[in-house]
């Protein structure tokens, strides 16, 4: 059966709708990405997905004692919290110092298991929340843009870490990526959201499919956006990003 | 022993202090200082109602505190700015304190007592219901003490692991207003925000693990109280604001002997 299935799924915030009649189920050991312009629902849906959003309308089903490991966004991380790595990953189950060290080795920072969370860069961050959401055989993991502010070697190696571990470890993920060139290599079923599902399917089908063009452009006019995603990404302070994809909507869409 | 003021001062201000410095930890951290200043203003119009109503002073003051707590919750929910709300229902429980309390019948009340609190009028009975308030605050944070500190980090990071934030931010809120009620006879309502926010203040830059910090400032505020007790006696200055100052200048030093890599 399938980790999480869900039926007409309904967000609405302050009598707008977020999504609408979402369908969507998860199988074992898949990769799935939700790609979908700026306020489209994505956030939404993997909040829902990992349970910290209550749906206004909707049945959601979860395998019995389903584990989910979840990377947000962004830690916004306080200064006046003193916390290690290592500190970090035993929240909020403590687990075994070999455990903790072997997340830590498998994603590639365990030499930064003494250093405060604070001090971690964007990169290192990530790799760090994504060692913390292995711990204790996660059946899913769910990521929330998780090269967002990486640069473009840096993402790629993350991406490559993702289906690493989805082989080691035999959990399904599901992600939110805006980097849609990278996307469509590692994942096995993209779905492509604007308050509904536009469409969804294995990423040759979906980068075919009408809607998605729709969305993110077609021929030169996608080949751009994507040389401008590049492009922001190697240069850009990620601050400016949300600015950035605002310009780059209006261009492609 | 607890026929000595001396003894019964120095134990009511170490148990405040020590209940006040562990949960004062979260109150930095979660940035809710304001929030110590609010409850504990409030606490004026909750000693006015006791003795209005002619119920325990502990028990008053515990009530409002968590009736502010609930209003926070409501108004905050309603989209205004949570330093606005704590601002407005800072200074409206002062204002509605200090009018109500000029209501009393003449004499029935020392202002200043409650003010700045009047340590060495604490009875054996005062004791115990400081002792047991520091306990069960003690208990509170020893038992959601992982829960609380994932809910601290991010909220959504503790709603996929089946923490409800919510709840812990009840508890600690419970916990604070329990803190202020035990806390005002000791060290009265203008001070109580700072037994809460000095010692984890000053404990925060030489400690690199959530659980040295409060221990630490657990330490430097039993240290504050019971060295500004015995300052205060020599010196024959207010007890609660001698205790205050001493935690300050534990402050700056901890400020001055920073840990080099503790930023």
């Amino acid at each position: 059966m399938s980790l999480i299935e869900i039926r007409n799924l309904n967000v609405r915030f302050g009598g707008h709708d977020v999504l609408q009649d979402v369908d969507f189920s998860l199988e074992k050991g898949e990769i799935v990405t939700i790609v979908g312009p700026n306020g489209s629902g994505k956030t939404s849906l993997l909040r829902v997905l990992v349970g910290a959003l209550k749906p206004t309308d909707g049945t959601i089903k979860r395998a019995k004692n389903l584990k989910i490991g979840y990377v947000p966004q962004k830690l916004t991380l306080d200064p006046t919290l003193p916390l290690t790595v290592r500190r970090f990953l035993d929240l909020p189950r403590r687990n075994k110092a070999a455990d903790v060290r072997e997340a830590l080795l498998r994603t590639g920072v365990a030499d930064l298991a003494d250093r405060q969370m604070s001090q971690l860069s964007g990169g290192q961050a990530q790799r760090v929340m994504l060692a913390r959401a292995t711990l204790g055989q996660p059946d899913v993991l769910m990521l929330d843009e998780p090269t967002q502010g990486l640069d473009q070697p840096g993402s790629a190696a993350f991406y490559t870490l993702i289906e690493d571990l989805r082989r080691d470890i035999g959990c399904a993920v599901v992600m939110i990526s805006h980097e849609l060139h990278v996307v469509m290599s590692a994942s096995d079923r993209v779905i492509c959201l604007n308050g509904h599902i536009c469409c969804q399917g294995a990423p040759e089908t979906v980068t075919s499919a009408p809607e998605y063009r729709a969305l993110f452009g077609t021929g030169t006019h996608g080949a751009l956006a994507i040389y401008r995603h590049e492009h922001n990404h190697e240069t850009c302070d990620h601050d400016h990003l949300e600015e950035h994809e605002s310009e780059e909507r209006s261009h492609v869409g | 022993m607890l026929d000595n003021p001396l003894v019964l001062a120095a134990l009511a201000g170490g148990g405040v202090a020590l209940a006040a410095a562990v949960l004062g930890c979260f109150v930095v951290w979660r940035r809710m200082a304001y929030y110590g200043d609010a409850t504990a203003h409030a606490a004026l119009l909750g000693v006015a109602l006791s003795l209005g109503f002619s119920v325990s002073i502990f028990g008053g003051v515990l009530v409002v505190s968590i009736m502010v707590a609930l209003l926070v919750t409501l108004l905050t929910r309603r989209g205004q700015g949570m330093d606005t709300v704590l601002g407005v229902l800072a200074h409206a429980g002062l204002a509605f304190g200090l009018v109500a309390v000029s209501l009393l019948p003449e004499g029935s009340i020392d202002l200043h007592d409650y003010l700045t609190g009047n340590i060495m009028s604490v009875d054996a009975g005062d004791l115990w219901v400081i002792w047991g308030g520091v306990f069960l605050v003690l208990g509170l944070v020893a038992w959601r003490w992982q829960g609380l500190l994932t809910s601290t980090l991010d909220n959504d990071l503790a709603l996929a692991s089946g923490i409800n934030p919510k709840r812990e931010q009840l508890i600690l809120t419970l916990a604070l207003a329990l803190v202020v009620a035990v806390a005002i006879k000791v060290v009265g309502v203008l001070l109580i925000a700072s037994l809460l926010i000095i010692p984890a203040a000053a404990a925060r830059p030489l400690t690199r693990s959530p659980e040295t910090m409060v221990a630490l400032s657990a330490v430097i505020g039993v240290g504050s109280a019971l060295g500004g007790l015995r300052l205060s006696m020599a010196f024959d200055t207010p007890a609660g604001a001698t205790i205050v100052c001493v935690a300050v200048v534990l402050f700056i030093l901890s400020q001055i002997a920073r840990l080099p890599a503790s930023r």
